[in-house]
């Protein structure tokens, strides 16, 4: 039983315009066990899900399941095979009730048997001690027992094959352990569980197998127990242990000299993130670091107000000050570039003056707007001096590339004269040259006595321009790295817990 | 069905919280409860004490109570339609000049069901394949219906017995129930005089039709389907509903309620009348808000709907009887609406928001990541 295969994908190719997402990618699931998928972003995780579930055509490649190969088209094709999936939302009906979120769509009479679905769900629940009634109303439900309710309608469908895509990401760890009991119970009945998550440490309290993807390319399959977390890290990160211990530092190991803090925060917390201190020197260029999810934006974010802040003290310049929407963090002279520049950041009709005039005008209050020339002057400027790349001021920001619109962005805010600046990912889905440029200002900036705080998936680029680097692993603070720790074997090993010490 | 879950979590006889969409039908309900009370305190003697008053309500309003029920239906799936009050015209106005030239009574029944099926089919095939704005569509559909009255008829047309005898007869019956009649001291000779209490034939078909619904909507597939496209059309998907399918049965059975609710209203009336059912369709939607269906769609249900019609009727009623402003009394029952649907909408956020949070309490559960 343990060592049945029971899915079984070989060759997956998929192929999107020009990217290839999957490269000949297999992966193979055995009946009763729990397989995390694991990879960072764009490792091509939730690609090879899509593959499987019929979202996605693939390109290339069979996919065999109970040792016959099938074809699958949409999703419903799929949970008719036997391949459920449970999303991270949660994609029930709040206003029904539980036993009808269970059974909906899935009847074939015109009437609807409520006393046998009610019957029927209650045992269903009963059987895998879920803690919910059959007549109750889903949205009365915790999100942990909505996405259990979800997990038994796939049980009930006689799924074999259960996707749980990333299913922990907005419980507590209650809910996780809930939710946890419930997987290894579905595992003893020999349901094949693919797992999908980025907390570390949960892959290692329920998983018995892991697959590794990295930038589409199939990295290997590991038993859990034989493969320990800091392995994993550098798996996942595409770095070997052996490679990484001396890799010397690009950028001088500047003298710890005592400079005055700008920005302190004792136990900040939002919504979003578990309360942490960080401290930013002037001059200083620091960083965030850890896996994606990991937190690291989530703290920049708490930091700007951009998130609702729940707790903690601030300081700026030793003052006492509050910061809770991005508008006062502007106003103590914090700058932040956020991480999705076409959602956040740029507006794209808009031109590119006006997208640089932006942050600057709503400082100055709307009321008072700069005039054409004023605005002018300050395009110019800042056109040159960043050397954005731009047939016009006029052109409409949308229609200029990656990295000339990010460097609008980085204008935007310079106008502003921030005495702090938060950049988190400048450098994604850029051009390298772009990409050198920007990090060659952010030290620059920092020269002229700016406090940068810089964060970036690219450990290299953040040991260029960090001189300290806040390393977090789900959602927590685990280290704080300076000088001579600042190495990639260091940083992975941070990030894996301190194992290996 | 016993509320007992054999052997459940719990182990012991558990009650269901009350759901947000029950609350607002007992709101509802109150609300109809204290108006009618304080008419009674207030009017007594102008004939809020007799049953009869309640039976007018229902004969002059059973056109309502049936696109009531169409829009609780098209709201739950979370759509709209606004052509309904104007198809009703074109069926009354159509029925009627068919009848007043000898037509046979079940041949118009026919043309009152088909023109509102043709509008139904139509948008909602726009609607739910097209996927077009809802509120566009029964927009021109409305316009379309109003022009095609006028291409009828550009006057009124008034049934006389000598045209349409067997549908005069049927206008005319009265079904009279003694228990709810009530005693008159009249004329000079103050002769006691007795009144039956007297009920429409559309009373029923309108109480048969808002039973039906009711029914479709609690035990058919097709009707849990509608509130589950409502709740969310993106689940529902995933669920496995057909989600155009669906909508476009809404919108289907939206269109025949209103074709009925016209043969109906020239039914109550006996006559068809290019401005008849002016805003109707507005005073449907207000109904089914103040009766607990949500416009957002996903919540509701016809009997709220019901006292929605009744809670609307008898604001008029007493903005009538209370002769506020004679001549005016139209922006007085205007503004009273008005209020009240402002004040019901404002209530249910509120119920909502307070429930939504106390209802996270008590799961136990961290607020939700977005």
């Amino acid at each position: 039983m343990e060592n049945e295969v029971l899915l079984r994908m070989t060759g997956i190719c998929k192929q999107f315009p020009g990217v290839k997402a999957l490269q000949n990618v297999e992966f193979t699931l055995r009946r009763g066990e729990i397989h995390a998928l694991m990879g960072e972003n764009g490792a091509g995780k939730s690609t090879l899900i899509k593959v499987l579930t019929g979202v996605y055509p693939k390109d290339a490649g069979k996919i065999i399941l109970d040792g016959k190969e099938i074809a699958i088209h949409s999703p419903s094709q799929a949970q008719n095979q036997g391949i459920s999936t449970v999303y991270q939302e949660i994609t029930l009906c709040p206003n029904l009730t539980v036993a009808e979120n269970i059974y909906i769509g899935r009847d074939k009479t015109a009437i609807v048997p409520w006393k046998k679905f009610n019957h029927d769900a209650d045992e269903l629940l009963k059987s895998l001690s879920i803690p919910a009634r059959a007549k109750q109303l889903l949205g009365s439900c915790s999100l942990a027992v909505q996405q259990m309710v979800a997990i038994a309608r796939a049980v009930d469908m006689q799924c074999k094959v259960l996707i749980l895509d990333e299913p922990t990401s907005s419980l507590d760890d209650h809910e996780v352990e809930m939710l946890f009991s419930l997987m290894r119970r579905l595992k003893q009945e020999g349901v094949g569980i693919i797992f999908v998550t980025h907390f570390l440490d949960q892959v290692y309290a329920v998983s018995d197998r892991i697959t590794v993807l990295r930038n589409g390319e199939l990295v290997g399959e590991y038993k859990t127990e034989n493969l320990p977390m800091l392995d994993l890290v550098s798996k996942m990160m595409g770095k070997e242990l052996e490679n990484l211990s001396n890799i010397s530092v690009g950028h001088d190991k500047r003298a710890t000299v005592e400079r005055p803090a700008f920005y302190q925060a004792e136990d900040l917390a939002s919504k979003e993130t578990n309360p942490f201190s960080f401290h930013a020197d002037e001059g200083e260029v620091t960083g965030f670091t850890g896996l994606l999810g990991s937190g690291r934006s989530e703290c920049v974010r708490a930091i700007f107000g951009a998130d609702k802040v729940s707790g903690g003290k601030v300081r700026v310049h030793g003052k006492s000050v509050k910061i809770t929407r991005p508008k006062q963090a502007m106003k103590n002279g914090i700058g932040y570039l956020p991480e999705d520049r076409k959602r956040d950041g740029i507006i794209a009709d808009l031109s590119v003056r006006d997208n640089i005039i932006l942050a600057s005008q709503v400082m100055q209050g709307f009321f008072k707007p700069y005039s054409r020339a004023e605005a002018e002057a300050f395009a110019d400027e800042y056109i040159k001096a960043l050397q954005i790349k731009t047939a016009s001021q006029d052109t409409p920001v949308g229609s200029l590339s990656g990295g000339n619109q990010q460097k609008v962005i980085l204008a935007r805010w310079l106008l502003t004269h921030p005495q702090y600046l938060i950049l988190d990912e400048p450098t994604r889905g850029i051009d390298i040259g772009t990409k050198t440029e920007i990090q060659r200002l952010v030290l620059k900036l920092a020269e002229e006595g700016m406090t940068v705080t810089f964060i970036s998936s690219e450990i290299e680029e953040m040991l260029r321009t960090c001189s300290r680097l806040i390393v977090m692993r789900d959602k927590h603070v685990v280290g704080e790295l300076t000088g001579e720790q600042l190495n990639q074997s260091e940083i992975m090993r941070t990030i894996a817990g301190g194992e290996e010490q | 069905m016993t509320k007992t879950i054999s052997g459940g979590n719990r182990g012991k006889t558990q009650r269901e919280p009350i759901a947000n969409s029950q609350l607002l039908f007992f709101i509802a309900v109150a609300i109809f409860v204290l108006l009618y009370v304080a008419a009674i305190i207030a009017f007594g003697d102008k004939g809020f004490l007799k049953p009869q008053t309640l039976l007018t309500m229902f004969n002059e309003n059973a056109a309502l109570i049936i696109v009531a029920c169409a829009l609780t239906i098209v709201m739950i799936t979370g759509g709209i339609d606004i052509s309904v009050g104007a198809v009703i015209a074109l069926v009354s106005i159509a029925c009627a000049k068919y009848l007043q030239n000898g037509g046979e009574i079940w041949v118009s029944i026919l043309m009152a069901l088909g023109i509102g099926l043709a509008f139904g089919v139509f948008q909602g095939f726009l609607i739910s394949y097209l996927k077009i704005q809802p509120f566009i569509i029964t927009l021109a559909g409305m316009f379309l219906a109003r022009g095609l009255v006028t291409v009828v008829s550009k006057e009124g047309i008034s049934l006389t017995s000598e045209a349409a005898p067997a549908f005069i007869r049927l206008k005319d019956f009265r079904i009279s129930i003694d228990a709810l009649g009530s005693t008159d001291i009249k004329g000079l000779t103050k002769k006691v005089v007795f009144t039956p209490g007297t009920l429409e034939v559309t009373v029923i078909v309108a109480l048969i039709i808002l039973l039906a619904v009711a029914l479709m909507l609690k035990k058919t597939r097709l009707g849990r389907h509608f509130y589950a496209v409502g709740g969310n059309q993106q689940s529902a998907l995933m669920l496995g509903c057909n989600v155009q399918r669906v909508r476009f049965h809404a919108y289907i059975i939206s269109g025949l309620l209103a074709g009925i609710a016209g043969y109906v209203n020239l039914m109550h009336k006996g006559a068809g009348n290019p401005t008849m059912a002016a805003g109707m369709e507005m005073d449907a939607i207000a109904s089914s808000i103040i009766g607990g269906t949500m416009l957002s769609g996903g919540v509701g249900n016809v009997f709220g709907t019901l006292f929605g019609v009744l809670n609307l009727s008898t604001i008029k009623n007493i903005v009538q009887v209370s002769g506020i402003s004679n001549g005016g009394k139209e922006w007085w029952q205007n503004i009273t609406t008005g209020g009240m649907l402002c004040i019901f909408i404002v209530m249910q956020s509120i119920i909502l928001f307070v429930r939504g949070k106390s209802g996270r309490k008590k799961a136990g559960n961290k607020p939700a990541k977005n």
